[in-house]
């Protein structure tokens, strides 16, 4: 029989508990960081970093949704900006032509980036690492070309929503109950957590399985019964989804667009903040957003060349990509602990001149030492 | 049943199964031969990862070749491959319930248990399979394959690096299999004190062509098969 002593058998267990004490500690963390960032942050926070952290919590849901991709699935996307440029462009298009309420402009500017993001990425889904990612680069290309031609949305008429001749463009609309920067802020903050809760939610379900087995590999996950094409096609479409809200989301912080507010070179960038905040584990895309928007806001308050931001991506995707392939989000948590056992060894080592009674007693039980 | 009909797999210009002709009837059968014989691609038949140059493949009277691989899992087949492949993210429960099963909620549920408790070895449904040892994460795949009314199982090396101790209790697992599930087990392996504890029949591959098959005390005495395995019948 296999370990039936139980030494190294794992803890056996039904799933009692609803949540273990670990479990708990991680959900009180969570809810009280949420907390800071909705009620302490905001009356604190100069109007620079209430901007700053409303687009951090926009790029959380950005990277949120490639981390989904790279992590769960294994799929290495570099489309993900296009993507994002789409659901800011039919955000920005609906809340012009139409008087619906952000809310709904947002769900819809979802739903037409899922469409869209779906279709042109179907006949990708067959390639996977850097084929794939060579590809979605290439539609991303694509769609800033587009982008560029059609130009953002600024009131105009006609299927662009774009007028040239204009002066004065008018501001992208914003909710009623959000118009301030601090309120705006608030509401991407709520938005972001009902996308994570989303994706969580796909995590421990079937679409969640599924996605682990294919990760894994994807023979092993053919052979157990999983429609694999359907399931990365389910991975690209939640994310394209979470993505397009996040678009018309920053068409509402931002008020307005232009296509060089979306290089493709930021598609790369994506991708590099994705891997060093961790792709494995959901902190890691809060992670992801805060190098993607705080840390260049942040260079840019202390007078530091913006330059040094793409020195310190290479060095931190070099990092991730050798010694610490679980990014920020797995590795800050080691390294705390590490640091806690040593500073425990410090605090708890008795005088180097004071016999070990504990020896002393050993070396008696064996007969002694002459 | 499994039939298999002038199966004929290349690779380019390597024919991997030449013309293959067997039988597969009920109980564990054995699949044995050297390095590069063909067992693992026959299993890629099976599984539809590799489609054959020839043949036909009728399984319980359903044409298999013409099933899209996902389905034949839905079918029935269940498989394990020679590279463990348990997922270490996820428990034990939820590795085995990820199979396809017609069985929902409790009844599902049970079946997934059942499942775990049946290849025992002291696998909590409940742990993480990154906590477990090599050989229940063996036994882990093993409860996949024998949950959700598997038809046909396939077993690719289950025992590759186990020690013996382990082995002797995958072996008493593996024997019990069509008992436990109903389900013709198919078992490739190089470890001849298990293929001779649980196989009833035996066939053996030796470059893509079929050696010999038949009772597997009889098999493992045939001279072509020791000098497939040996280089000499003198043995």
């Amino acid at each position: 029989m296999i370990d039936t002593a139980g030494t190294k058998a794992p803890v056996a267990g039904r799933r009692g508990p609803l949540m273990d004490r670990r479990s708990l500690t991680r959900l009180t963390v969570i809810v009280v960081l949420l907390l800071l960032a909705l009620f302490a942050l905001p009356p604190i926070m100069s109007a620079y970093y209430t901007v700053t952290m409303t687009q951090v919590a926009i790029y959380s849901i950005v990277t949120l949704g490639l981390g989904l991709l790279v992590g769960r699935v294994g799929l290495y996307s570099l489309g993900q900006l296009a993507v994002l440029t789409i659901g800011a462009w039919s955000g920005a298009r609906l809340l012009f032509a139409t008087g619906q309420p952000f809310i709904l402009v947002m769900i819809e500017a979802g739903l037409v980036t899922m469409i869209i993001g779906s279709l042109i990425t179907l006949p990708a889904l067959r390639l996977r690492g850097l084929y794939l990612a060579l590809i979605t680069l290439m539609l991303a290309g694509g769609v800033t070309v587009i982008e560029a031609t059609l130009n953002f949305p600024n009131g105009g008429g006609g299927f662009s929503g774009y007028d040239g001749s204009q002066l004065h463009t008018p501001q992208i609309r914003r909710p009623s109950f959000a118009g301030t920067d601090p309120a705006f802020y608030r509401f991407a903050v709520i938005v972001a957590i009902v996308m994570f809760l989303l994706v969580f939610a796909h995590l421990l379900a079937r679409p969640g399985r599924a996605w682990a087995a294919i990760r894994q590999s994807e023979p092993s996950a053919l052979a157990a019964g999983i429609n694999t094409t359907f399931y990365k096609l389910w991975a690209m479409a939640l994310a394209a989804f979470v993505t397009g809200v996040a678009g018309a989301l920053l068409a509402g912080a931002d008020r307005q667009l232009f296509s060089i507010d979306f290089p493709i070179q930021n598609s790369i960038e994506l991708l590099a903040v994705v891997l060093m905040g961790g792709a494995f584990a959901l902190s890691g895309a809060v992670i992801a957003g805060f190098l993607q928007a705080f840390l260049p806001a942040l260079l840019q308050d202390w007078g530091v060349p913006n330059d040094w931001l793409i020195i310190l991506f290479g060095v931190g995707v070099m990092q991730v990509l050798t010694t610490a392939p679980g990014g920020i989000a797995d590795q800050f948590p080691k390294d705390m602990k590490r640091l806690y056992r040593f500073i425990s060894r410090l605090w708890r080592r008795p005088p180097a001149a004071a016999p070990a009674p504990a020896d002393t007693a050993t070396a008696g039980k064996r007969g002694g030492a002459a | 049943m499994i039939e298999v009909k002038d199966l004929t797999v290349k690779y380019g210009g390597v024919t991997s199964l030449d013309g293959m002709n067997l039988l597969f009837a009920s109980g564990v059968c054995g699949l044995i031969g050297p390095n590069g014989a063909g067992k693992t691609t026959f299993f890629n038949v099976l599984s539809g990862f590799v489609r054959p140059a020839s043949g036909s493949v009728t399984a319980f009277g359903d044409d298999l070749l013409h099933m899209t691989h996902f389905r034949r899992a839905r079918w029935g087949i269940r498989r394990t491959f020679q590279t463990e492949q348990a997922i270490s993210d996820l428990t034990v429960y939820d590795n085995v319930a990820m199979i396809h099963s017609k069985l929902r909620g409790a009844a599902r549920k049970d079946d997934v248990l059942r499942a775990i408790e049946f290849v025992g070895g002291g696998v909590s449904p409940w742990a993480k399979v990154g906590s477990l040892t090599a050989g229940q994460r063996r036994l882990v795949e093993v409860a996949r394959a024998a949950a959700g009314k598997p038809r046909l199982i396939l077993l690719d090396e289950p025992a590759a690096g186990l020690p013996e101790e382990e082995t002797s209790h995958l072996t008493g697992v593996i024997k019990s299999l069509p008992a436990q599930t109903g389900a013709l087990t198919i078992l490739v392996d190089h470890d001849m004190a298990l293929v001779s504890a649980v196989c009833e029949t035996t066939a053996v591959l030796d470059f893509g062509k079929l050696i010999a098959s038949g009772p597997t005390a009889q098999v493992l005495r045939d001279e072509h098969v020791m000098r497939a395995y040996l280089g000499t019948a003198q043995v």
